[in-house]
């Protein structure tokens, strides 16, 4: 009996006879798959237009990218506000998640609540939001004022990663530590996290990413020698096309590519 | 031991109290960037030019066209979105839900990876795929679809395009979820007292996967209402939606209480579908897709 003729499910339908679904399957994996990736050839293209296939290969978008003062300094800023949101939200995120989690307080389900909404708030309202609030207290154009509005978007996904981490830890174990004599702090940092530490580094990686990749809030509250790579990319596409972005857009997708597989990695660990 | 009993209780009180502490930070964040500003906007809607109380803004959404074509838009592309996303979704997520778990890792990175990657991103690859002189035209007029290029971006087409594949992952993800948790013993079950495999799937298989796909396909609703950047560079200035137009009235005319009427009006719509939502599912499974 081949391939074609095998029942596929419990219900014994036949691979041959569902060649259909695997072929659609296949076509919508092509069209989310090749617009994320298309930019890379993209990037090597001599053109001044936009074009694919490119005819002539060439790096001078790279050399463009590089040698703008422009997109460097933004690049610096983007990484920056990045590595801080991370630096702020995953300890922020994790001690909300344990705090609710474990004290089992009636207030904590509110808590909840109140922690994510920034997921459920529509961003374009805390960008305009923030930055009327932070025109008033001169904290726009600051890489305080940005650290700050991604760390409220980065912090419910820490907490939201986290929390489901605590779901599948035993917590007891915290208590026989704390009951041989250490203190809370002491169980937390010695048993507890070196077994979450996947999830942790895993919310970690999602935080940098969330504000690196952050557009809109940026666009409001970014700016002048503070301005993110979102903002000046965003003001490029949408006023004049600069094939420069290409570029930009392929180290974009490199980064993306390689923290993804990096949670992947981490994933594949916790659960052994 | 009535008083050993009292203390404990007030050592359970202080130690829950001081642990609850530890959320006190993101609290702070939360009530700094969230609530005081959304807050201000709230106010500033609803205050008139003379700074008092006043509900011109929302007055002038109901005389004006220009506001009804505003909103309609904002749900028609979100609507046609949600169901683009509904019949590319499905069928993914029912074909990796069938795989071996190795197999299905290796598909869900083709999902994962563009929702990783900035929006910004995707948004340009479509700018530059969908042009005129683009592969997408070259391609159809290749196979006979239509013989001169066809404008495909700066219009409706564009922006459903664009927004589809941003959105697709959103859907994709929570109902995969769902999909997996099915019993495998039902549709066996079913199949086992004479179900054929179409029967098995309409009566036993999508009614399961049902809340995956209403929690999946709420999220993409209600991120498009809100949505602005992909709307802004492929509709290139024609698809006019909530976000948009809030930008463009603070840009344009500098009207606060304008663009935060506006902006109440989104957020009182997004809540009032989360909240019908969660009458019928629990909302961490409207909000990431979880039972």
């Amino acid at each position: 009996m081949n391939w074609w003729n095998r029942p596929a499910t419990e219900t014994q339908i036949t691979h041959g006879k569902r060649i259909w679904l695997y072929t659609l399957a296949a076509v919508i994996m092509l069209l989310l798959i090749v617009p994320t990736l298309i930019v890379i050839p993209m990037s090597f293209s001599d053109s001044q237009y936009l074009e694919f296939p490119p005819k002539n290969w060439s790096l001078r978008w790279y050399f463009e990218y590089f040698e703008t003062l422009k997109w460097m300094n933004a690049t610096k800023t983007s990484f920056l506000i990045g590595f801080l949101t991370m630096l702020v939200a995953t300890p922020l995120g994790t001690m909300a998640a344990y705090a609710l989690y474990v004290s089992g307080h009636p207030a904590a389900k509110a808590i909840f609540v109140l922690l994510i909404t920034p997921m459920i708030v529509p961003v374009i309202l805390i960008a305009i939001g923030t930055f009327y609030a932070f025109g008033r207290i001169g904290l726009n154009n600051t890489i305080g004022g940005l650290v700050l509005a991604h760390t409220a978007l980065a912090a419910p996904l820490v907490m939201i990663i986290t929390t489901s981490a605590f779901r599948t830890y035993d917590m007891n174990q915290e208590r026989v530590a704390r009951s041989l004599g250490a203190s809370r702090l002491k169980a937390f940092m010695l048993i507890t996290l070196p077994q979450i530490r996947f999830s942790v580094i895993t919310s970690a990686l999602l935080a940098f990413l969330t504000s690196f990749d952050e557009v809109i809030i940026s666009i409001f509250i970014s700016g002048g020698v503070n301005a993110t790579l979102t903002k000046h990319m965003f003001s490029a596409l949408r006023d004049f096309i600069d094939p420069t972005i290409a570029a930009i857009s392929t180290i974009m997708v490199l980064i993306s590519t390689t923290l993804l597989l990096a949670t992947q990695f981490l994933g594949n660990k916790s659960t052994k | 031991m009535l008083l050993n009993e009292k203390e404990l209780r007030r050592q359970t009180f202080l130690e829950q109290w001081n642990l609850l502490s530890l959320s006190l930070p993101s609290i702070l964040v939360i009530i700094l960037i969230i609530i005081v500003p959304v807050g201000w906007l709230f106010y500033l809607s609803f205050t008139g030019k003379g700074g008092d109380f006043s509900l011109a803004n929302y007055e002038k959404m109901i005389i004006y066209k220009s506001y009804a074509r505003v909103f309609m838009t904002t749900f028609q592309v979100s609507f046609l979105t949600t169901l683009v996303c509904i019949l590319m979704g499905y069928p993914l997520a029912y074909f990796m839900a069938q795989l071996s778990d190795r197999m299905a890792a290796v598909c869900m990175l083709t999902v994962l990876l563009p929702f990783w990657t900035s929006l910004l991103v995707r948004t340009y690859a479509w700018l530059v795929l969908l042009q005129k002189k683009g592969i997408l035209n070259d391609f159809a007029i290749e196979i006979g679809l239509w013989e001169t290029p066809i404008k495909l971006v700066h219009n409706l087409t564009g922006t459903l395009i664009g927004m589809a594949h941003i959105m697709l992952p959103f859907l994709i993800l929570p109902l995969y979820g769902a999909m997996k948790r099915i019993e495998k013993d039902m549709t066996h079950a079913a199949a086992n007292l004479g179900a054929t495999p179409i029967q098995v799937f309409w009566k036993v298989f999508f009614p399961l996967s049902l809340p995956g796909l209403v929690a999946g396909s709420l999220i993409v609703f209600v991120l498009c209402l809100g949505f602005y950047v992909t709307p802004a560079v492929l509709g290139g200035g024609r698809v006019v939606m909530v976000a948009t137009q809030i930008t463009a009235i603070l840009e344009n005319q500098f009207n606060w209480g304008a663009a935060s009427s506006l902006g109440v009006v989104l957020l009182v719509s997004t809540l009032l579908i989360l909240v019908l939502a969660a009458r019928f599912l629990k909302l961490d499974q409207v909000l990431f897709g979880r039972n």
